[in-house]
């Protein structure tokens, strides 16, 4: 049997949106976009068995399925409704897809430029503000530059420390962001003051070349290891089961 | 009892402009959007919508139907921006009213509830309060919680799309998600229950998915295929090259082709214009 093929950039970001996951339980576990999709279910194939996952539409699955395809066995109906209850209960945790974020992590979503008459008009604030008070939320960005890490947001669609510190106890008793994961390394909130701060650089990326594409200053402290690779049973998982099409290359460019 | 069906053009006479209008489904999901094609046809406009939306936002605001709009997104699903939206917003053409999706939830409940508001966390700490100044808190009686007050959406009429309904007003839904199709209703003065087939009511089973009741129901229009190019599954699922063809034409010289041969007609021709096109794709292939 020949040694498995290296693992590349785009699979040691399928890890590290897996980990986002670890030890949450018995939880929902919402990834909006590809690469964390692949990442949630693998998280729940290993690491993470209790976690709960709905089929993109309103299902509960079973089992692990490839993205494009559906569950073979579904574990109850989860209609939008019942999924807002569960969000204001705590009970999830997404990670979305922000558009900008800036080192405190707040988000936008929704529009650049003036609101009243954007730029680019993006999706609406869907349930980012939610999100963020409600349960612990991550982000996902696949090409990670200084239009997406600014130094300050144009619309505060879910809130970062700062904001909901600002905003007080209601805002702030639930509010918790956990990692961001981008194409160049993986990052958490445990700076000064809950800024930014870069936990890990992917494999063949530097520190310097994540300052130079960060709009904002990250915080590091000491030698910044590398994001651990995919094990064995990973790669063969992310390969074979969760996406065998290669998918996740068409999301990850670099 | 009262035998309440109608047609699309007699529910669209029931309506002026300058109301607030509800539309049911979610993105590009059951939409009503045969009753939003007889908005189009007709001489209404200054409407508030509100709507998780979809192509019926799309289609109301391209047609400059729309002053303002409550929202908490506006997407086609497979097509994660949905144009006329997109170009409408950056025009600065529509009064837009960003909700959180859940807000929307809660709004609609409180005004089926006849309450003026219900308190929640979502909002607070974001940008929504700064883009919608209209939005207040409420400070807890029994602790110090201090949270966001969503105001009631009290809707002048309600439009939604289910499977099936008898001809009093009770409807079904065999869908995968109600949405919020009930609460749009309740939220209404009128309601409306497009639906794709109307049978007699010992059809309606299993009672448990029963989702409107006729005593919230005003209208009953019978319109098979009348949520394309949205999905109504189990019916039939979006349609996706039609949805595809809808999306390219926006904002380019063939809009105008595409609103001569689907829109600038009834509901029959349109239906019509895409079972003729489908054939033509078959034959392609």
């Amino acid at each position: 049997m020949s040694a498995p093929a290296e693992p590349t950039r785009a699979e040691v970001c399928v890890v590290a949106c897996a980990e986002a996951w670890r030890g949450d339980g018995e939880i929902l576990a919402s990834p909006i976009g590809l690469v964390p999709t692949i990442g949630a279910r693998l998280a729940r194939a290993t690491f993470s068995p209790d976690l709960l996952l709905t089929d993109g539409e309103a299902a509960l699955g079973v089992g692990t399925w490839p993205v494009g395809g559906s569950p073979a066995q579904t574990e109850g109906a989860l209609p939008f409704r019942q999924i807002f209850e569960l969000i204001w209960s705590g009970r999830r945790h997404v990670m979305m897809g922000p558009g900008q974020i800036d080192r405190y992590g707040n988000i936008n979503i929704s529009a650049i430029g003036d609101f009243h008459r954007p730029k680019v008009a993006l999706l609406g604030v869907r349930g980012a503000p939610g999100n963020t008070v409600s349960h612990p939320c991550s982000y996902w960005v696949p090409r990670h530059s200084r239009r997406t890490f600014v130094e300050q947001v144009d619309l505060v669609c879910g809130i970062g420390y700062d904001r909901a510190a600002a905003a007080g106890t209601s805002a702030a008793r639930f509010h918790q962001l956990r990692r961001v994961v981008s194409d160049l390394g993986v990052f958490d909130f445990t700076g000064p003051d809950h800024r930014m701060r870069l936990v890990s650089t992917h494999p063949g990326v530097t520190v310097e070349q994540v300052h130079e594409a960060t709009g904002f200053e990250l915080w590091t402290d000491g030698e910044v290891p590398q994001t651990r690779l995919p094990t064995a049973q990973e790669l063969s998982l992310i390969r074979t089961v969760i996406d065998p099409a290669g998918h996740r290359d068409a999301e990850v460019r670099r | 009892m009262t035998d309440k069906r109608m047609t699309a053009e007699q529910v669209v006479s029931e309506l002026r402009s300058g109301m607030t209008i509800g539309i049911g489904g979610w993105g590009s999901r059951r939409k009503p959007m045969s009753l939003v094609r007889a908005i189009l046809r007709s001489d209404l406009d200054d409407l508030t919508v509100v709507t998780y939306g979809g192509p019926d936002a799309g289609l109301l605001l391209a047609a400059g139907k729309v002053r303002r709009l409550v929202y908490g997104f506006v997407s086609l699903d497979s097509i994660p921006l949905e144009p006329h939206f997109r170009a409408a917003r950056q025009a600065g053409a529509v009064e837009a009213v960003e909700y959180d999706e859940g807000m929307l939830y809660l709004g609609l409940y409180a005004a089926a509830c006849r309450l003026p508001f219900l308190p929640t966390r979502v909002g607070l700490g974001s940008d929504l309060m700064r883009i919608n100044p209209d939005l207040r808190t409420v400070r807890s009686p029994y602790d110090d919680e201090e949270l966001l007050a969503v105001p009631a959406l009290r809707l002048d009429a309600a439009l939604v799309h289910l499977h099936r309904a008898d001809i009093h007003g009770n409807a079904l839904c065999l869908g995968p998600d109600p949405y919020f199709d009930d609460l749009y209703c309740a939220a209404a003065d009128r309601a409306y229950v497009s639906c794709e087939q109307v049978v007699p009511t010992e059809q309606l089973t299993p009672a448990s998915a029963v989702l409107v009741r006729r005593h919230q129901v005003r209208g009953v229009v019978p319109a098979a295929r009348g949520a394309h190019f949205t999905s109504c599954d189990p019916d039939y699922p979006r349609d996706e090259p039609f949805q595809r063809e809808y999306a390219a034409a926006a904002g380019t010289e063939r809009w105008t082709a595409f609103r001569d041969r689907y829109l600038d007609t009834d509901e029959a021709g349109y239906q019509r214009a895409v079972a003729d096109r489908n054939e033509w794709t078959e034959v392609a292939r």
